[in-house]
């Protein structure tokens, strides 16, 4: 299993639904097990990335918050 | 100075648990821009769920699927009168409340596009990748005389009522 980031994708300013739709558009490209970085600054993104991943089964590895900037680490899982 | 992370605790959902439905459907009955843009953000949420997610355009939910570079639709006078006050396309639409001949729509995109919310074109671009199945009604096309190629490429097969609520019977439906 990847420890590095193999995917970073930029979501900052974006608001609901397109961080969530972006990363699943963008983890399509990636193999199961490799690792998606996703940065946001819409406060709704917290509970969507909790909720997307709890459905899909995709592994939400780390949420990290900093000036405002969320932080997601996502495991591909399937 | 390096910042500070701190580990943020998302409220717990109580209702996805154990979610039930694997479906979406969404009967898009309405061309309002206020309504056509909330069917975009869930039908693309939904897919991007990983849900099957069919949208099935209706009476005035049609003409959003009208090419944006199309004017007038329609067969007949009428035909063709309805479409020239109810001009198709995503970028064409007006706001059921507020619409000020136009103006209230072009400030709802304004603020839209200053809180970088997607328009309903591009949500329209996303759900086409995500796989959204976009089913236009046969009956209204032929009641409003529109034809496949007044239309966006991209769409699934005209269908009817039935197979509407055959996609429904197992699904989560909205009606917007």
């Amino acid at each position: 299993m990847s420890s590095t980031i193999a995917k970073l994708l930029d979501m900052r300013g974006f608001s609901c639904p397109l961080p969530i739709a972006r990363t699943a558009q963008a983890i399509r490209e990636l193999s199961v097990g490799d690792l998606i970085e996703v940065h946001a600054t819409d406060p709704g993104s917290v509970p969507d990335f909790d909720a997307w991943c709890t459905t899909t089964g995709h592994e939400l590895v780390e949420r990290t918050e900093a000036d405002g900037v969320y932080r997601f680490v996502i495991r591909k899982a399937r | 100075m390096a910042t500070m992370e701190a580990t943020v605790e998302a409220p717990t959902p109580a209702t996805i648990e154990h979610p039930h439905h694997t479906k979406l459907v969404i009967m898009a009955w309405s061309g309002d821009l206020d309504k056509i843009w909330p069917t975009f953000i869930l039908g693309t949420t939904g897919a991007a769920m990983g849900m099957d997610t069919t949208i099935f355009f209706t009476f005035w939910g049609l003409f959003p699927l009208v090419r944006n570079d199309v004017h007038i639709t329609g067969e007949n006078w009428m035909q063709k009168m309805m479409s020239m006050m109810n001009r198709g396309g995503t970028e064409h639409l007006g706001l059921s409340k507020m619409n000020f001949a136009g103006m209230g729509p072009a400030m709802m995109k304004k603020l839209a596009e200053e809180h970088k919310v997607a328009s309903p074109s591009e949500l329209l671009e996303v759900a086409r990748d995500l796989g959204v199945h976009l089913v236009p009604c046969q009956m209204t096309m032929d009641l409003l005389g529109l034809t496949k190629d007044d239309l966006i490429d991209g769409l699934e097969e005209p269908a009817g009522a039935t197979t509407a609520l055959l996609e429904a019977q197992d699904a989560i439906t909205l009606f917007i």
